[in-house]
């Protein structure tokens, strides 16, 4: 392979923000991530949201997903679109977010800007293709 | 955010310096010139290359170093570098993790990289990356990567100073490491020191260090090693002794913090004695050297390929190599023929 040849690969943040322990989920998703070939970061758990905001920045990654089981979504989420736009990474960053939603609230997740979200019973491959087919365009 | 990306970048835009690295990676049109422009902004910051086995505990030590610097007001950047799977492509990068104690620093650039399955390409690109973080501004830059193979060796060696992890009871990795890190260190740390073997393998590790330098450690017989008093024979030719940088041993225990300034303290004195030996001048041309030379072999084969394709491919030629129509040397030969001719015809 000559060193003009174009190699993208779709780069992945999972990320866990919060008091929430549960990262079975994440990692799950992690390796699925990895199976589909995507590069994977995975945060960690307990992260605050600079600190996701410095790795998504950082790691420019195509696809910021958030997973959320404690119910802080609507604190943790705005916060983490706000610290994307002060760095200019809200635009082309996929925004996602995983875990127990109620339906209001992905309503105004999604007006906040995040693309989709994934409750309970989401199938992997749904995942990786949605991913697929709305990696941002860079 | 395209057309000035060189200009955000040296104005201190961390998303540019971001957009830049993926550039580099994914090999992406114009990155070339890219690079090119960043060149002459590089040349600032000091490299440094931690590598050791899976679980030494490199991130941890590279968190903790990251931390240090800031406290001395200077500020990092660090590429962490770990395998992708050679058949889908797909990678884990976990080293993030570990950057416990730069919470929301920005002025600590981290960012992980994955092999990418390409051989020279790897080293080439994190050559880049270190000039886009040089450029930048960063004081320090840190590349982290598992010490396995001549690849991670290539890696490694684009850094002024290389430190070697080794962690307790790895009789057989020091074996191990006379392969090539022996070679490349210019410290060693023996993290985990407060688990059992650490003494031990500070031990294993002077005596390979004292056989390397030509002597015979004084714990080996009971006859020869009749030289100086610290044990070991120096040997007489070669360059002045004060002139030669022995690597030290530190013993550090990295995630309560200890020993992180000792680490510090050793990589200062080692720029100190790049600087005064003149090695860093010298460094400096062997790396571009070496760089030249990388990126000729990939462009190279990169041609190459192209020419190949032209010809139809390569299972034609391995049609015929089964059939023993024609045989491999053969086949390279043909196709490097109108280079060779080009060249030729240029010495005339």
């Amino acid at each position: 392979m000559g060193v003009d040849q174009e190699q993208r690969t779709i780069r992945c943040l999972v990320a866990k923000v919060g008091l929430d322990g549960h990262d079975r989920g994440a990692h799950v998703i992690s390796r699925a991530f990895r199976d589909a070939g995507f590069e994977v970061i995975y945060s960690g758990l307990h992260r605050a949201p600079e600190e996701i905001v410095q790795a998504a920045v950082q790691e420019d990654v195509d696809v910021l997903g958030i997973s959320i089981l404690s119910g802080a979504h609507d604190t943790l989420v705005p916060k983490i679109v706000d610290g994307l736009q002060e760095y200019d990474a809200f635009e082309d960053t996929l925004l996602l977010v995983g875990g127990i939603i109620p339906d209001d609230d992905e309503d105004e997740l999604k007006a906040l800007g995040v693309s989709e979200v994934f409750g309970p019973g989401a199938s992997m491959d749904e995942m990786i293709e949605f991913v697929r087919q709305n990696v941002p365009e860079r | 955010m395209s057309g000035n990306l060189i200009d955000e970048l040296l104005a201190g835009k961390h998303r540019a310096l971001a957009r830049t690295i993926t550039k580099i990676e994914n090999r992406q049109a114009g990155y070339r010139e890219l690079v090119s422009q960043l060149h002459e902004h590089t040349g600032d910051a000091d490299v440094i290359g931690i590598t050791g086995s899976p679980g030494a505990g490199k991130s941890t030590l590279v968190d903790k170093m990251a931390a240090a610097y800031r406290e001395q007001g200077l500020t990092v950047g660090v590429i962490a570098i770990d395998p992708s799977s050679p058949f889908t492509g797909g990678a884990v990068l976990g080293d993030r993790i570990r950057m416990g104690s730069n919470v929301g620093d920005m002025e600590v650039f981290f960012r992980s990289m994955s092999a990418r399955g390409t051989l020279g390409g790897l080293s080439t690109a994190t050559t880049d990356a270190v000039k886009a973080l040089d450029a930048f501004g960063k004081d320090k830059i840190i590349i982290e990567t598992v010490g396995a193979g001549q690849n991670e060796i290539d890696i490694v060696k684009t850094a002024d100073t290389v430190g070697v992890l080794v962690p307790p009871g790895s009789g057989d990795d020091v074996q191990m490491l006379k392969a090539g890190i022996l070679e490349i260190a210019d410290l060693f740390i023996v993290n985990k020191a407060d688990l059992d073997g650490a003494d031990r393998t500070v031990q294993e590790l002077k005596e390979m260090l004292e056989y390397r330098d030509g002597g015979v450690p004084a714990t080996v017989g009971h006859h020869g090693a009749a030289g100086s008093g610290d044990g070991f024979e120096q040997p007489e030719s070669g360059d002045p002794p004060e002139q030669r940088w022995h690597p030290p041993i530190v013993e550090t225990v990295a995630n309560k913090g200890e020993g992180v300034d000792d680490v510090l303290e050793v990589l200062a004195d080692h720029r100190e004695h790049l600087a005064d030996s003149g090695e860093l001048a010298e460094q400096e041309r062997m790396r571009y050297a070496e760089e030249i030379r990388t990126l000729l072999q990939e462009d190279v084969r990169g041609l190459l390929e192209q020419e190949i394709d032209r010809q139809g491919g390569l299972d034609a030629y391995v049609g015929r190599v089964r059939s023993k129509e024609i045989d491999p040397y053969a086949v390279s030969d043909e196709l490097l023929e109108p280079i060779a001719e080009c060249l030729e015809q240029r010495e005339e």
